[in-house]
């Protein structure tokens, strides 16, 4: 029954826990493809925005959301960013596998 | 509330300038790529001059707090100044070469710039945060810029992968700091921080993720991955550039974060940078030692040395912060030099990035074996270059604060990196050159590079001028 009463802060700190994990998992256990990894740091950034929500509503403070739409506009410049880098990868490696990555080592 | 703009004329000065290169790069033809060059460096001069002249003994918070503006911010934007002119300065042939003299590499220089003179000022969680995406994603793109290679490619996909989880990182550990403090500002979190117990737990589990992050930027083991990537895969003029200025944003990163934001848990972080430095001082330069090529083996050297750094803020005191920031500054003249060197032999379609390149150097050029030889001397922290008196300022604050065996381990993990610093020496004095082609560069490299050399002479054997400067610069800035 507890589950069904109002989401409480600790509720939302879970999730944001949960999908953090999943995104770190998704960085370090893929090992297909690096469109994953793309999509897991964007999971990353938006669990941190509803950490900064729930905790700014928590706290009556309006820091945090402005906070988020901050985080949201620069996620927007990296992931720009990050699909040109993939892009150039393609065109020159033809592989976007991440097991392939390891023309640098030493 | 201060509402002058002064403490942040330097960065309007830079954003400015690089607005202005896109404009007029549009309307330059190839022949003429070095107007927006030339732009660049008057644009550095005059934002060195602006800070030079807003120079102030006062600590001013401007923009609502969002700002600091002190002698450490202030010393640290200009020396930032000084490492980009040198860079570009050292790496205009080898961009000439490649077809990367243009005016995109010189505007993404200067907003990577920008976002490191944010970073340095920062007072606030957001600006902080804002500095180092714009100066990231500035360096990744540079990374990337020669489109026709996969080596630049792969290393800027590492670069972008890792530095976004870094990020996100940050972020994390910053989310929970406001939710145990409730606030962003740094100077308004230090407060908290030293006032607050009832949300210890919470606090100090962010403090672990922002010393993550801190660690990833640092290039510190075990977050050390993407630094021998990115330096042996990028053009070497990049590699110039991720190897200087950027260390003094990372090392005004932590001085803010830890030194200001989290000074009241400093019990917390100590441990956490002695584990970080042992590792590195350590590891780095164990494994520089299997290196065959010479921008990764200076890659793992840099972890090395970022160790020897956390071994300064592991006393937490303004002592240990100063014998940081000239560890940073010696590190980043020497590293000008060494970088600046290899940049120097470097020809169309030759990156001279190998060990063996290196060979009969003095046979060739008695003069750039013996640059070489001082740069390789004050890596190693031999007297009387500047290295020396930097290693041993960092293990004199680690050993008064009660860490003996922590400066133990950093001279015995010295000795070990002496071995493949003095390996270069020997192959440029006593190895027989295979390749005999003459040493060609412009004449204002020849002589700024060899002034940079013998700069870690001079600052070697009079030291105190610079040591003051970073010493004064930190007891005058607010600690809590």
């Amino acid at each position: 029954m507890a589950l069904l009463t109002a989401p409480t802060l600790a509720h939302y700190l879970v999730l944001a826990a949960i999908l953090f994990a999943i995104s770190m998992a998704g960085i370090f256990l893929n090992r297909k493809n690096v469109i994953v990894i793309l999509m897991a740091i964007e999971l990353m950034l938006l669990a941190v925005n509803l950490n900064f929500i729930a905790f700014s509503h928590y706290l009556g403070d309006m820091g945090g959301q402005v906070f988020v739409f901050f985080i949201l506009t620069v996620a927007a410049a990296e992931s720009a960013i990050g699909l040109a880098i993939l892009v150039l990868l393609f065109r020159n490696a033809g592989t976007i596998d991440v097991d392939d990555l390891d023309q640098l080592q030493g | 509330m201060n509402l002058s703009f002064l403490p942040v004329l330097p960065e309007i000065v830079v954003l400015v300038g690089a607005s202005v290169i896109l404009l007029v790069d549009l309307f330059l033809t190839d022949a003429r790529r070095h107007v927006g060059y030339w732009l660049a460096q008057f644009t550095l001069l005059v934002a060195a001059a602006v800070t030079v002249r807003t120079m102030d003994i006062d600590v001013v918070r401007a923009m609502h707090g969002l700002v600091v503006d002190d002698l450490v911010s202030d010393l640290l934007r200009l020396f930032s100044f000084v490492a980009v002119s040198l860079v570009l300065v050292y790496s205009r042939s080898y961009l000439a070469q490649r077809g990367l003299f243009r005016g995109e590499t010189f505007v993404l220089i200067l907003f990577a710039l920008l976002g490191m003179q944010v970073l340095i000022t920062a007072n606030h969680f957001l600006t902080l945060y804002l500095g180092l995406e714009l100066m990231s994603l500035c360096l990744y793109a540079l990374v990337a810029m020669q489109r026709d290679e996969v080596a630049p490619a792969e290393a800027a996909m590492k670069y972008f992968v890792l530095g976004a989880l870094a990020s996100g990182f940050l972020l994390y550990g910053m989310s929970m700091i406001y939710g145990a403090t409730g606030t962003l500002a740094i100077d308004k979190v230090a407060l908290a921080v030293l006032a607050d117990t009832e949300n210890r737990v919470l606090l100090v589990f962010g403090l672990v993720f922002v010393v993550s992050a801190v660690a990833f930027k640092l290039g510190a083991v075990p977050y050390h991955m993407w630094v021998p990537d990115v330096y042996h895969g990028a053009p070497t003029a990049i590699t110039l550039l991720i190897g200087t200025a950027p260390e003094f944003a990372a090392f005004a990163m932590i001085l803010r974060l830890l030194g200001g934001a989290l000074a009241g848990a400093e019990a917390s972080w100590t441990g956490m940078l002695v584990v970080l430095s042992v590792l590195s001082v350590t590891l780095g330069h164990v494994v520089a030692i299997a290196q065959t090529n010479l921008k990764r083996m200076l890659a793992y050297s840099t972890i090395a040395n970022m160790g020897y750094v956390l071994m300064g803020f592991v006393a937490a005191d303004v002592t240990g912060y100063s014998a940081a920031m000239f560890y940073m500054v010696a590190y980043v003249l020497t590293s000008l030099v060494s970088f600046g060197v290899i940049l120097l032999l470097s020809r169309e379609r030759f990156e001279s990035d190998r060990l063996e390149d290196l060979r009969g150097l003095n046979a060739r050029s008695p003069w750039w074996a013996f640059v070489m030889l001082l740069a390789m001397f004050s890596l190693a922290g031999m007297p009387p270059t500047i290295g020396f008196y930097a290693k041993l300022l960092v293990l004199q604050s680690a050993v008064s604060a009660g860490y003996t065996w922590l400066a133990v381990v950093g001279v015995l993990a010295a000795l070990v990196g002496a071995f493949y610093y003095l390996r270069v020496v020997k192959i440029m004095y006593f190895d027989a050159p295979v390749d005999r082609s003459p040493i060609e560069a412009r004449g204002d490299t020849r002589v700024l590079l060899s002034a940079n050399g013998l700069a870690l002479l001079l600052f070697g054997i009079l030291p105190q001028p610079l040591m003051g400067l970073c010493a004064v610069a930190l007891f005058q800035a607010q600690f809590y």
